[in-house]
């Protein structure tokens, strides 16, 4: 699914650099469920955001589901991660002014679907994150994890190969995170590979694969056994 | 192309972000509303100038006499200069490649009456060039001719609105009009565009006059146009020529200036044209700064709007929005609103001109109003210096990495 070989990464501060990651190599196969941990600074962000196609890589080998990712023009980049990536962020990011059904249609606008099949597939989505009855409210009429609930819909909506999540849970309170991870892991379960950033354990150790990351190098990668979050709760 | 989807989300954006598209409406509504109004009232200055010289023949001299003030040739000072009809023999021989159209002028006010009404009004006995002198443009029947004036026939030529006070709601041509007793025929009407006072005048053959009111050769002035083939310098020596003429004639002293006076419209047609370019110098200066103050301030605030819009920026990209796309919606969200805002403040400054236009006339501002296609020219200029000012902002941010528009909170 996603194989990263000697990823290396900088950035300009003032007249110096700061190394950020220092040669990564990680392989994830289908149907994983990832958590790279690490404390900040330490390149997990980074990491996810080269992964996501939201940032580049200074050097190394990136292959996402056997296409190599490399010097992407701009339209080609907002083409793939359009169709292989969905994402999960800390804030949420939903566009303020659209409601939910708008902000979980908006990936298939891009995708060229047609309204009507947008509005139809936004909604089985919202459905399957239990939001059906919100579909028309605008994110701020919504707590904290129902805007990450349509945040998770839309990232699902185009139906990626890959999902990511950048501290899917480090807005919320306990409850609502692990509200989140069951459904998180519910996902996985029906097959979605997932890749999550996050700096809380209890969190990773819903995650079937804990990865560590210090000092822009990977310290520690190893299987766990899966914490269901439904015993939490 | 057109994509009913691109502009859902434009339409959605607009109506979404009210205070973002009103402002950047705003802006530009007033800069074309200030523009316009600018420009309307510099033009209805414009205007009153054009108005206040057009009605007389901009080539006309006026010959007129008074007291002399200086002793001259033996005569005493204060002798009073009469012309006559010799003396506008001798200009009309002397100066014939000059003269254009001439006419000697006799004034009196008389009391007319037609049926029941009556009134009072200037007469002004003349020759038949004056029509062309005055500009007088004849609406019914026929001016003063020149079988008038060597029979003194008893008629009269009327203005409009004499026409209509006396006549109502008939005819004038062939109808008798009494003056001071006596009854003459009128047998033409004309307009002037020089107002209404020149419409209520009464026309009628200088020998007529000179006949039937003091039995006389006597002239109280006289107007001539010269040749347009004169030029402003030509012309001035022209008129200063006849000026040293016909004081020498009437034994008047070179430097007296009130025993014959000599009146060049071409002096006066020089400082309006001058005072014209001036005026269209300021509505110039008035329209550009105006312009400038409106891309300027669209151009504000297309750069914060961009800035604003920054972090969604980030997230349609992170869904897989192309920068095409995202430039696209933010120009097209921009030409929009600025068009619409443009074309409401050209129709609010119409509007206003429309309004409180007639009202200024006191003000020397006359039909205030704006040529449209320079109006929509402006309008056009912001436009483009708004989807200019847009775009450069909007295509760096398409470029950014998503990463760093979704950091900007």
């Amino acid at each position: 699914m996603l194989q990263i070989k000697k990823l290396h990464k900088s950035y300009p501060i003032g007249n110096t650099s700061l190394h950020v990651l220092k040669g990564i190599d990680l392989s994830v196969e289908e149907g994983e469920m990832v958590a790279i941990m690490g404390s900040s600074g330490s390149g997990k962000s980074t990491l996810l955001n080269i992964i996501g196609m939201l940032d580049e890589a200074d050097s190394g080998e990136y292959i996402l589901d056997g296409l190599l990712i490399k010097n992407l023009t701009e339209k080609k980049a907002a083409v793939y991660r359009n169709k292989f990536l969905g994402f999960i962020f800390q804030s949420f990011n939903l566009i303020n002014y659209k409601n939910a059904l708008e902000n979980v249609a908006l990936p298939l606008y891009y995708q060229g679907l047609k309204r009507k099949e947008r509005q139809e597939l936004a909604m089985f989505h919202l459905e399957k994150v239990g939001l059906t009855n919100w579909a028309h409210h605008l994110p701020k009429e919504l707590s904290g994890g129902q805007k990450q609930r349509v945040a998770i819909a839309r990232a699902l909506a185009a139906n990626p190969k890959l999902l990511l999540a950048d501290e899917p849970t480090g807005a919320l309170d306990s409850t609502t995170s692990h509200e989140i991870m069951a459904f998180i892991q519910q996902l996985n379960d029906e097959g979605k590979t997932i890749l999550m950033v996050t700096h809380e354990e209890d969190i990773a150790n819903m995650c079937k694969r804990i990865v560590r990351l210090r000092d822009g190098i990977i310290i520690e990668d190893k299987k766990i056994n899966q914490i269901r979050a439904g015993q939490h709760v | 192309m057109f994509d009913l989807d691109l502009w859902r989300e434009i339409f959605q954006s607009i109506n979404k972000n009210r205070t973002r598209s009103l402002l950047s409406g705003f802006t530009v509504a007033f800069a074309i509303l200030l523009f316009t109004i600018l420009f309307g009232i510099a033009n209805g200055l414009q205007n009153t100038f054009e108005q206040e010289f057009v009605d007389t023949a901009s080539n006309s001299i006026f010959i007129m006499s008074g007291q002399t003030s200086i002793a001259s040739e033996g005569l005493q000072a204060g002798r009073k200069i009469q012309f006559k009809n010799e003396d506008y023999d001798y200009i009309k021989e002397e100066f014939s490649d000059k003269v254009e159209f001439i006419t000697s002028r006799v004034f009196k006010s008389v009391n007319a009456s037609y049926k029941n009404e009556k009134n009072s009004y200037s007469l002004i006995a003349v020759h038949p060039d004056y029509q062309f002198v005055e500009k007088n443009i004849i609406k019914e029947g026929r001016y003063i001719n020149q079988n008038d004036i060597e029979n003194r026939t008893k008629v009269i030529v009327i203005g409009r609105l004499v026409e209509e006070d006396l006549f109502i709601n008939e005819s004038s041509i062939g109808k008798y009009i009494n003056l001071n007793g006596i009854q003459y025929k009128v047998v033409g009407t004309f307009m002037d565009e020089g107002g209404d006072d020149e419409e209520r005048i009464i026309y009628m053959p200088l020998t007529t006059a000179q006949h039937l009111y003091g039995n006389n050769d006597y002239i109280d002035q006289m107007n001539l146009t010269y040749s347009p083939d004169l030029n402003y310098e030509q012309a001035l020596g022209f008129s200063n020529l006849l000026t040293r003429k016909l004081k020498s004639r009437f034994s008047v002293a070179n430097d007296d200036q009130r025993g014959i006076r000599v009146f060049n419209m071409a002096e006066a047609t020089q400082q309006v044209d001058q005072m014209t370019l001036g005026l269209t110098v300021i509505i110039l200066v008035i329209g550009f700064g105006t312009l400038i103050a409106g891309i300027v301030g669209i151009s504000n605030i297309m750069i914060f709007i961009v800035k604003e819009r920054t972090k969604e920026i980030g997230i349609r990209k992170a869904l897989g929005a192309t920068p095409r796309s995202i430039v696209s919606i933010i120009l097209i969200e921009s030409i929009l609103i600025t068009a619409i805002a443009g074309y409401v403040g050209l129709l609010i400054g119409v509007g206003v001109l429309e309004l409180i236009g007639s009202g200024l006339e006191v003000y020397f501002i006359t039909n205030p109003g704006v040529n449209n296609s320079l109006v929509f020219g402006a309008t056009i200029t912001l436009v483009l210096a708004g989807a200019l000012a847009g775009y450069l902002p909007a295509q760096k941010a398409s470029q950014i990495k998503p990463i760093v528009a979704l950091r900007n909170d």
